[in-house]
């Protein structure tokens, strides 16, 4: 128990006082995690929409299939993205194996069903109704799926949020495609891996404090969204 | 006329609910689309707004063909609006709901205020521009909604039960404020209802739908007084319906002979109004040509009135008498009365 105690008191005071290797591992991840959501949220936000205003055979079966990719494995994801983008992949032309753009590029697909999945749900949420309204008030398609997105903000921000969520939490894709290189591509998951495998406990629960911290800020962000929506 | 719907059908998967209904609306005229729950009347109206095909039939809004060209649908569109039954409104103050069709259609700034003003006073809400849209209690949602088309001034304003689930205190006000726009307005309104007595309240000619089909079209008064047969008798709400075989002027009636004005033979049906029969204890001598003498059987109160069931010779008859009357001849069941009513308020079909 002493151990455990003395651990956590290293790690307080290396999150206190801003031990470097910790923060520059988190705010890499951060970096990583925000830009493969955002790359995501263009993306996928607007495949959503297609998707749910297309009218096409086997639509059902399509909505069907991303949602049940919602909870696909990562190290799958990652295994698929290494395949691609490996030296005799299809992709390996790239050179991005092994650097943080290929954990960006991992965690696009990884995040691809949540973004396009909830977006999809978050339309469907706002009922025929609203759209109808829209169409009877001399709006064209388009503009009525921008107002239907628009009426459905809050919960297609929601739908990105736990794309984060998802992102910033994974460690297959990062492990499997990113190297965990030291000050290169490591991340607070790979990082909080390889820390228990060496028996670095205290910079590992630094580590999954932070991360900890993180995840309750997304879901904090998702609480506070889903306030305002109601509002 | 304004629109003209010709042999219009459509369907939903492999059903019809359209089986090729024809109806035309007269310019600025408040036509009431009637029929009963799943008759296809919010079918009928989504495809005469525009928003759906029909399978086939033809559309001539303005005395033009619906162009199939998407530009020139959307400029068709836009001399319509719709109201629906359940009416949703937008994120936002009633204001901005207004205003966002006048937005879409190049119209902001000091008109739009104008207008959006001006629609507001029209439906009772001029103190709600400022509101949450999504405080609005039933009745006011449904007037901010009646606001938010009127703003688009549209040749043709279609509503879909403007009035359902209000409370009749509501429901009376909303028709009679719909009345007054419809007449200060001039454009053209085209209502669905199920109900007969919202449809009196409102309109002044319309049709009633069944099963998909046009059953009956015309003036309201001829399809309330001149129904063409018992499916339109029940629906406007006229009782005392029977099978009769006609003969000549008469019609037997289980034992009885009623007389009308009619020259008909065969089998058909009658009926006698409640609100035309008289019901005394002694046989008076008046003018009116159908006597009879029964029991009463029922004595219902009928919201203000009452409904007096006599049974004649095995055949019943419901007279509506008001309760000034009732306390007169002070009758209950099993009292011996006599029933009167003219041949001439004997309707046939």
């Amino acid at each position: 128990m002493s151990y455990l105690a003395e651990a956590l008191s290293i790690a307080m005071s290396m999150i206190l006082t801003g031990d470097q290797v910790v923060y520059s591992i988190a705010f890499r991840t951060l970096l990583i995690a925000s830009a493969s959501t955002v790359a995501s949220a263009l993306l996928f936000v607007p495949l959503g929409c297609l998707l749910h205003f297309g009218r096409f055979r086997g639509k059902q079966a399509a909505v069907g299939f991303i949602q049940t990719m919602y909870s696909v494995p990562t190290v799958f994801v990652g295994m698929l993205v290494f395949l691609f983008i490996s030296r005799s992949g299809p992709l390996g032309g790239m050179g991005i194996l092994f650097t943080p753009w290929a954990i960006i590029l991992g965690e696009i697909v990884l995040i691809a069903p949540i973004v396009t999945g909830l977006t999809i749900s978050a339309l469907q949420s706002t009922g025929e109704g609203l759209a109808d309204t829209a169409f009877t008030l001399g709006a064209g398609p388009a503009r009525v799926a921008l107002k239907v997105l628009s009426e459905a903000k809050y919960a297609v921000l929601t739908s990105v949020i736990m794309g984060f969520g998802r992102a910033i939490s994974e460690v297959g894709v990062a492990i499997m495609v990113g190297g965990n290189i030291s000050g290169y591509t490591r991340t607070l998951t790979t990082a909080i891996a390889l820390g228990v495998g060496r028996g670095e406990t205290a910079s590992s629960l630094a580590l999954g404090l932070i991360l900890l911290f993180l995840a309750m800020i997304v879901s904090i962000a998702v609480n506070l969204i889903q306030h305002g929506a109601r509002r | 006329m304004i629109l003209q719907l010709d042999s219009i059908v459509k369907k939903k998967g492999k059903n019809s609910i359209l089986h090729g209904v024809s109806v035309q609306i007269p310019q600025s005229s408040f036509f009431v689309l009637m029929g009963p729950t799943g008759s296809g009347k919010t079918t009928l109206l989504r495809v005469a707004g525009l928003m759906d095909k029909p399978d086939s039939g033809s559309i001539v809004f303005q005395g033009k063909p619906v162009p199939g060209n998407r530009r020139e649908l959307l400029k068709t569109r836009r001399k319509m609006a719709i109201m629906f039954q359940n009416p949703v409104m937008f994120r936002g103050t009633v204001r901005s709901n207004i205003a966002w069709g006048l937005g879409i259609r190049g119209v902001s700034g000091r008109e739009a205020a104008i207008r959006i003003d001006k629609a507001l006073e029209l439906v009772g809400l001029g103190d709600f521009a400022e509101r949450n849209a999504s405080t609005l209690s039933g009745g006011e949602l449904r007037r901010a909604a009646l606001a938010r088309v009127l703003v688009l001034e549209p040749d043709l304003l279609i509503m879909d039960e403007p009035t359902t689930s209000l409370h009749p205190s509501f429901k009376t006000d909303l028709l009679r404020r719909i009345k007054e726009i419809h007449a200060e307005t001039g454009s053209t309104f085209l209502i669905a209802t199920h109900d007969f007595t919202d449809a009196l309240a409102a309109g002044t000619e319309g049709a009633v739908l069944r099963n998909g089909l046009i059953e009956q079209t015309g003036s309201l008064n001829d399809i309330l007084f001149s129904p063409k047969n018992r499916f339109m008798a029940s629906f406007t709400g006229m009782r005392n319906i029977y099978p009769v075989e006609f003969s000549g002027s008469e019609a037997e009636l289980g034992g009885l002979k009623v007389k009308h004005t009619g020259e008909r033979t065969g089998h058909g049906f009658l009926a006698v109004p409640p609100e035309v029969i008289v019901v005394s204890l002694t046989e008076t001598v008046t003018s009116e040509r159908n006597r009879f003498a029964g029991r009463v059987k029922a004595v219902e109160r009928k919201g203000t009135n009452w409904d007096v069931t006599v049974e004649v010779s095995g055949v019943e008859f419901i007279a509506a008498v008001t309760t000034g009357a009732l306390s007169e001849i002070a009758v209950s069941p099993g009292s011996l009365v006599h029933i009167s009513f003219k041949a001439s308020a004997v309707h046939l079909f």
